[in-house]
């Protein structure tokens, strides 16, 4: 079919057009370079926090969810990853595996409970049962307690490429990232994502137009969840360690944070978020305490004149999408 | 001495008392929840943090000033309570038009900041709030030993918990401030400050936390972390019971302090998780919560 071109408006350049593509490859070009600038090690951590953002993100920003006990699912998959690549010595893919479907399951089962609710509650739900399962990892005997699990040996990815190896490790997290983040882009765009941001706009609505929301959001929910798993599993073979921290209610905010200083409802601020929040945990943590003070101060600055975010800010700045 | 189902009764009965302390503290807090949100449409999360306040300001009046437990009793809560009018005008009455998770947000910064602080200056570490003279002791009950101060605590949580019920319900204040609550426009309109009452109304909500803070310090200690963990627990609290009833959050408060103090008698392990698996089992039955209203 031709386009009909209104010679009256002006159309938006091919750059304008493309401009998640666009940003798209200048992220991954910088992740190309990043590594001979900086520490590898952090840029890894990074994009685990950065792909737990992006499915914490699917959520709030395409759902309109506000789940405030994603690390749940963060922390429990990096334990049951942690455990299945130490206790009974898998490769670090099939552990991965292992951590990832340990959330999916969590994720189920705590979407099904909090969708019941809406609003305000389904954040206070979502954070309740995310304590309650805090609780259950610092008594189960598999956790390890306080100390976690620790000296979780990398392993050999597909029985072949030792991860041991900075480089091979930096690659294989890349691809996680990278893999997850075209999958909530894919999901985004498709018939589904159009879906959810029909509920988050106006649900009544959606409802009335005969689309079952709660299956759609527990869809929704079980898929970010999913991701969060992935990240935490990545995360855990990467440091070789699994903790309590990563369980508990501040990670759960940490994660909030991120996504609310890159920009709610972008594809992109998620993961610029990740890196500038960590960013700054590494170089502030000589502050101690204040740490969590300064948190606290982004958090209300982003709330009260900077609710668009980084990258929500250009967006709308420069009339385009990312 | 007699056991009840293999449990000695002295242990039973001390673990229902707990139970009843721990749940005067959550019928306060989830009673100032309450009354905030029906106000203010925000959940406060720095609620937990204003508990805290208010037992580290009863620890600073004792030690720098010298006003002891009585007078702190009054005075934290006015402190704490005039604090929450100030973060009222300056933080959340920008955020009455937008989305309720922006509230959530705001507070949970708020707590992180007032939290973060109070480390800083206070460690970690517990400090220690001694009994007021007049409540040392206690007494005899015969099945059962009471401190003095546990039974206070417990009377005058009632008495803080269905005065507030008073309060709200059957003055003419509380008649403006329902009003207020379903519709502030027509409120206003008859010539109620409805701005003024909204910020008294998280003043109070943030004293009622500071009162329950004072209250704990001597059972308890005082530390800046004691806040964090129960304000989880209260949000389970109210979504047990709903946020739509005074009386409900009252009574769903105490209701989980007790179930919590049996759990600890006879299945110690669930004892910290119980109130939230309560919590999912009233979403599977009852989604709208024990005294809530299908919104």
């Amino acid at each position: 079919m031709e386009r009909v071109v209104d010679p009256l408006v002006r159309q938006p350049s091919v750059w304008r057009q493309q401009s998640e593509t666009i940003g798209f490859i200048v992220m991954v070009v910088a992740l190309f370079i990043a590594p001979f600038v900086t520490y590898p090690l952090f840029l890894m951590q990074a994009m685990c926090f950065a792909l737990f953002a992006c499915a914490f993100n699917l959520l709030i920003g395409y759902v309109g969810l506000l789940s405030f006990g994603h690390a749940l699912y963060f922390g429990w998959a990096s334990y049951l990853a942690a455990y299945a690549a130490k206790a009974w010595g898998l490769p670090p893919e099939l552990a991965i595996l292992v951590g990832t479907l340990t959330a999916t399951v969590l994720g189920a089962i705590a979407g099904s409970l909090a969708i019941r609710r809406q609003g305000i509650y389904f954040a206070m739900i979502t954070l309740a049962l995310a304590q309650m399962m805090y609780f259950v990892a610092l008594r189960a005997k598999f956790t390890g307690g306080e100390d976690g699990i620790q000296a979780v040996p990398r392993g050999h990815l597909f029985g072949l490429i030792n991860l041991r190896n900075e480089w091979s490790m930096y690659f294989f997290v890349l691809a996680i990232f990278l893999a997850g983040f075209l999958l909530i882009y894919r999901v985004i765009h498709s018939p589904f994502g159009e879906v959810l941001k029909a509920i988050r706009e106006n649900e009544t609505r959606a409802i009335s137009l005969g689309y079952k929301t709660e299956r759609y959001k527990l869809l929704a929910f079980v898929l970010s969840a999913t991701l969060a798993g992935l990240a935490g599993s990545t995360k855990a073979i990467l440091l070789g360690i699994a903790s309590l921290t990563d369980v508990n209610w501040p990670m759960s905010g940490e994660v909030v944070l991120m996504s609310l200083v890159g920009g709610l409802g972008t594809m992109f601020g998620p993961v610029v978020g990740a890196f500038v929040i960590l960013m700054l945990e590494y170089k502030l943590a000589f502050l101690g305490e204040w740490v969590l003070v300064i948190q606290g101060v982004i958090f209300v600055a982003c709330v009260l004149l900077f609710r668009r975010g980084i990258i929500g800010e250009i967006a709308s700045r420069l009339h385009i999408k990312l | 001495m007699f056991t009840i189902f293999g449990v000695p009764s002295a242990a039973l009965f001390g673990q229902l008392l707990i139970g009843l302390i721990n749940g005067s503290f959550y019928a306060l807090l989830s009673l100032g929840l309450a009354v905030i949100f029906g106000m203010l449409n925000i959940i406060n999360f720095a609620h937990g943090a204003q508990y805290m306040l208010g037992a580290l300001t009863a620890y600073l009046l004792l030690q720098v000033v010298g006003i002891g437990y009585w007078p702190a009793l009054i005075v934290a809560p006015i402190i704490v309570g005039v604090f929450g009018m100030f973060i009222e005008r300056f933080f959340l009455q920008w955020l009455y038009k937008l989305d309720h998770l922006y509230g959530l947000l705001l507070t949970f910064g708020l707590a992180l900041i007032i939290e973060g602080i109070c480390r800083h200056y206070f460690g970690t570490a517990g400090l220690p709030y001694g009994l007021p003279d007049s409540l040392q002791g206690g007494r005899n009950l015969g099945f059962m030993f009471l401190p003095n101060y546990r039974a206070w605590v417990i009377v005058a949580s009632l008495t803080v918990c269905l005065s507030t019920w008073f309060l709200i319900e059957r003055t003419r204040i509380g008649a403006y401030l329902r009003a207020a609550t379903e519709n502030p426009t027509l409120v206003r309109a008859f010539g109620i400050n409805v701005p003024r009452m909204i910020t008294l109304t998280y003043g109070f909500g943030a004293a009622l936390a500071a009162f329950a803070g004072v209250m704990a310090a001597p059972i308890y200690n005082v530390s800046p972390n004691m806040g964090s963990e129960l304000i989880i627990v209260v949000f389970a609290v109210v979504v047990i019971g709903g946020m739509g009833s005074i009386l409900g959050a009252i009574v769903t408060g105490f209701a989980l302090g007790v179930v919590e103090g049996l759990t600890k008698v006879f299945f110690p392990e669930a004892s910290a998780t119980v109130i939230f698996v309560i919590m999912a089992i009233v979403l599977l039955v009852r989604p709208a919560g024990l005294f809530g209203r299908r919104t």
